[in-house]
């Protein structure tokens, strides 16, 4: 098997003169988000097309190391999200999510990455409309922060 | 050996197609590293695109499948069952969703193209580092839990339970019936609601194979589809049920009245009581908040009257656990209360009335024995009846209730039979919803009998008098929509046409049985077109209105709905189990004992002689917790593991590689 490395950057790379396209991860719960995805897409509700969707079964399982690697592999951000708080399928995974994403965002700055590059939303799985918003308004943000430079992070 | 992937791109028709170039999409994967086939087609999901899949595994030996079409939540079990007949371990298999995550929502064809490429590369490199895994079988427990015994509850338990199964029906409330035994007619057929639900209920206490336990509430479910363990706690009678004659001595003699509940507060019941003389069980019950007895300890009046010693003061709440391989969930609707809604003057002029109110006024055994009549005792000359009230109001609830302007076609009907033709009836609508069998002709008929129909939502209910016509009276002030002017209709009595809503413990309920509301609060059914009747949960079905309003012959078809598919898993006797749990790594663990205190199953165990955790695997359900935290990288959940995610991330951000091979296009 083929060591892990890292992908060189692309998606994010400045093209001179191009408007900034950032590429955004989102790791979704099968539960809720990723069901409001698939809402929102047979709604027709017109979504910013920076945003991969990774399935995951629910928030518990992102890992921060994940999280990382997608910042490092080539995402300007990342966003986490699941089923409101006592909604989750698995009883409190998201919780457990919640408190990981907290941690991470206390640390990640100090190897320079900007904390508005992680999100952590609840999305339900009726709605379609708030996931569309949700990836409209993240892709708007993450345009206006500009591009992840992870070779300048002190990290590498 | 490196793995031989198979990429199938499908068009669905134009509706990716007609955005996403799929054949380029398939070019593209053409590219990808391990790929031996791409192909693109207009319905990946049909009999010749299986076929081709299918094919190709046998004829190219693939060893990995990889589709782009829709999203996975729909045909991902379709490719798997046709990679499981060409030969191939179903999780060898990756999906990726181009339609509902791309196609539909990408306004730029250039964009949403790019966009699919990139979601194809990701799966094409997470497939790399899939594992065959092999689905469990387990028996499933041939009984069934019913929970709810409204009309659909009974339902279900009885079509349960003449196929031979054993049910076990858990009833909230002192009696079964639900909503029904509230109402006198039911429409549109005016049949005498209980002549027709009577006969059901008392086929329940007769069926050998229905454990009915009344007064009672799941607390607690454990285990999972075909092995459920559900915790009943039962709450006291205190009446010993097997003594119990339901002569009905005790009531008459018991000194103490309170406002009825079942009376929706119209009528006034004892301490000890019973909904109706054709309850089921037609055993009393005592209510410890208002029994003398129980809560000053002297009285005793229905004790010394009870000709068959039946009445126990010292019964105590109870738990027993009854073991289900599925369960139907039928726990019914609330009606919103119209306080909220002052405008209407609810709670705040004697002569407003709910729809259930109403049903009573009209029920031969309520509290006016059957005759519409005001506080007063006179029958009104004039009623209004507002429908929509909390329907269709983005204040309150936005979707519509689908019974109100069916039971106010009802209600106008029975005004204009007991009270008499000179009794006017005013309908303030919206539309006329009248869309089931039957119901149109009803509504025909019930115009005919000259009942007045006005469009518009009323904006208040007042008593402040204009002139002395009005003196007395109620006045409904309104906008006519048809005519464009504002109408002031003085009346006796307004009936307000409540929405119904999700019970106010739904979100308790659905928190027990693990499964969820949708954004109305009502229980939410896997799919709203296809899976009306089943949830997220494997093994937890629904039934009637508890997964939205339903009038009563949609609310028995649900719950039969419900009763085949809970009867399908028991008479097949066994269920597949998803091998997607997790996997503690014995090499790897430290033994830190983290993930026992995640894990929300208790399905980890710290095993002291080998010093690591070990997962139940029957007991997990590969939520991930544990592997989300796991300082060693030990616990990993299958199909959802640490390369495979790597892996997929890669693949998402892999510069687009120059294509070297030609595409294999089955395009027609
Ligand atoms: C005013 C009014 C008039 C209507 N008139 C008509 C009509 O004429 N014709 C018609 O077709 N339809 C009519 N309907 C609709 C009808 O009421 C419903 O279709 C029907 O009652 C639904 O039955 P159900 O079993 O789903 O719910 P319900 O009748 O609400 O029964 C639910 C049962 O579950 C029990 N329960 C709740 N929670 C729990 C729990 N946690 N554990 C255990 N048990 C629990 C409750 O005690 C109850 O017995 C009317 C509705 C209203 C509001
Ligand atoms: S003890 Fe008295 S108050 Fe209590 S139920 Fe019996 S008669 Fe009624
Ligand atoms: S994945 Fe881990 S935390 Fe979740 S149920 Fe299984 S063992 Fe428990
Ligand atoms: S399943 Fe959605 S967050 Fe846990």
């Amino acid at each position: 098997m083929e060591e892990l490395n890292i992908a060189p950057q692309t998606q994010s790379e400045p093209v001179p003169g191009a408007a900034f396209e950032p590429a955004i991860v989102a790791f979704v719960c099968n539960w809720c988000t990723y069901t409001a995805a698939d809402l929102a897409g047979t709604s027709r509700m017109v979504q910013s097309p920076n945003v991969r969707l990774v399935r995951m079964m629910c928030t518990g399982m992102v890992d921060p190391k994940y999280i990382i690697k997608a910042l490092l592999g080539g995402a300007d951000a990342v966003l986490i999200s699941g089923c409101h708080p006592g909604d989750c399928h698995y009883i409190n995974g998201n919780y457990k999510a919640r408190r990981r994403v907290k941690l991470l965002m206390e640390i990640l700055p100090r190897f320079g990455i900007d904390g508005r590059r992680i999100k952590l939303t609840w999305v339900g799985a009726s709605e379609g409309n708030e996931f569309a918003a949700t990836v409209n308004r993240f892709a708007a943000e993450i345009k206006e922060l500009g591009p992840i430079d992870t070779r300048r992070l002190p990290l590498l | 050996m490196p793995s031989r992937i198979g990429v199938y791109v499908c068009h669905c028709g134009t509706n990716i197609a007609g955005r996403v170039d799929s054949a380029g999409v398939a070019r593209h994967a053409a590219g990808l590293k391990n790929v031996a086939v791409a192909r693109d087609y207009k319905f990946m999901c049909s009999d010749p695109g299986q076929d081709m899949i299918i094919k190709d595994i046998r004829e190219m030996g693939l060893t990995r499948v990889v589709v782009a079409s829709c999203s996975p939540r729909l045909h991902e079990k379709t490719f798997q069952k046709a990679c499981q007949r060409g030969g191939l371990n179903p999780f060898l298999f990756q999906m990726t969703c181009i339609r509902e995550h791309c196609s539909w929502v990408v306004v730029d064809p250039a964009e949403a193209t790019a966009k699919a490429k990139s979601l194809v590369a990701g799966a094409v490199s997470r497939v790399n580092e899939h594992e065959e895994l092999y689905s469990r079988v387990e028996a499933v427990h041939p009984d069934v839990l019913v929970v709810g015994g409204g009309i659909a509850g009974i339902q279900a338990a009885l079509d349960i339970a003449r196929s031979g199964h054993k049910v076990h029906l858990v009833e909230r409330g002192p009696s079964i019936g639900g909503h029904m035994t509230q109402f006198d007619k039911t429409f549109p057929t005016l049949d005498c609601a209980a002549c027709i639900s009577t006969p059901k209920m008392v086929a329940v206490s007769q069926e050998p194979n229905i454990n009915l336990m009344t007064m009672s509430e799941v607390v607690e479910v454990k285990g999972y589809v075909g092995n459920y363990t559900a915790r009943i706690r039962t709450r006291p009678r205190y009446i010993d049920q097997n003594r119990c004659t339901g002569c009905g001595l005790c009531m008459e003699k018991c000194p103490k009245s309170v406002p009825s509940e079942f009376e929706e507060g119209i009528g006034q019941r004892k301490a000890i009581h019973r909904n109706s003389p054709q309850s089921v069980p037609n055993t009393p019950i005592i209510d410890p908040a208002s029994c003398i007895y129980l809560v000053k300890g002297k009285c005793g009046s229905c004790q010394k009257n009870c000709p068959s010693q039946a009445i126990d003061f010292t019964q105590e709440e109870s738990y027993l656990d009854v073991r289900a391989g599925t369960i139907v969930l039928a726990t019914g609707f609330d009606i919103l209360d119209p306080t909220a809604l002052s405008q209407y003057g609810f709670g705040r002029y004697p002569e407003v009335y709910t729809g259930l109110q109403f049903e009573r006024l009209n029920n031969a055994v309520g509290p006016t024995g059957g005759k519409i009549v005001m506080k007063n005792g006179q029958a009104p000359e004039s009623v209004a009846i507002v429908h929509c009230v909390g329907s269709r109001d983005k204040n309150h609830h936005e979707y519509c209730s689908r019974v109100c302007c069916m039971y106010a076609l009802k209600y106008d009907h029975l005004i204009k039979d007991k009270i008499g033709h000179h009794a006017r009836v005013y309908n303030f609508y919206i539309d006329m919803r009248c869309f089931g069998k039957g119901y149109e002709e009803f509504y025909r008929r019930v115009q005919d009998e000259g009942v007045i129909f006005i469009r518009g939502r009323p904006s208040e209910v007042t008593d402040q008098t204009q002139g002395p016509e009005e003196a007395g009276k109620l006045i409904v002030v309104a906008e006519d929509t048809l005519l464009g002017r504002p109408v002031r209709v003085a009346v006796d009595m307004v009936v307000l046409c409540t929405a119904m809503q999700p019970r106010s413990n739904a979100a308790e309920v659905a928190r027990i049985f693990g499964i969820s509301q949708g954004q109305d609060g009502f229980f939410l059914e896997e799919h709203p077109k296809l899976g009306p009747v089943s949830t997220a949960t494997d093994g937890i079905f629904l039934a009637g209105t508890c997964q939205g309003p339903k009038d009563i012959p949609d609310a028995v078809a649900h719950a039969s709905g419900g009763a085949g598919q809970a009867l399908s898993l028991a008479a097949r006797g066994e269920v597949s189990i998803s091998p997607t749990v997790s996997w503690i790594n014995p090499d790897i663990c430290i033994g830190c004992k983290m993930c026992v205190g995640l894990c929300a199953y208790s399905a980890i165990e710290y095993d002291e002689r080998r010093r690591v955790c070990v997962i139940n695997e029957a007991m997990c359900k590969g939520c991930g917790s544990c592997a989300g935290h796991c300082p060693s990288g030990a616990a990993q959940v299958r199909h959802f593991n640490e390369k495979q995610v790597f892996a997929e991330l890669e693949g998402l951000f892999a510069p687009a590689q120059p294509v070297r091979q030609p595409v294999a296009s089955s395009a027609t």
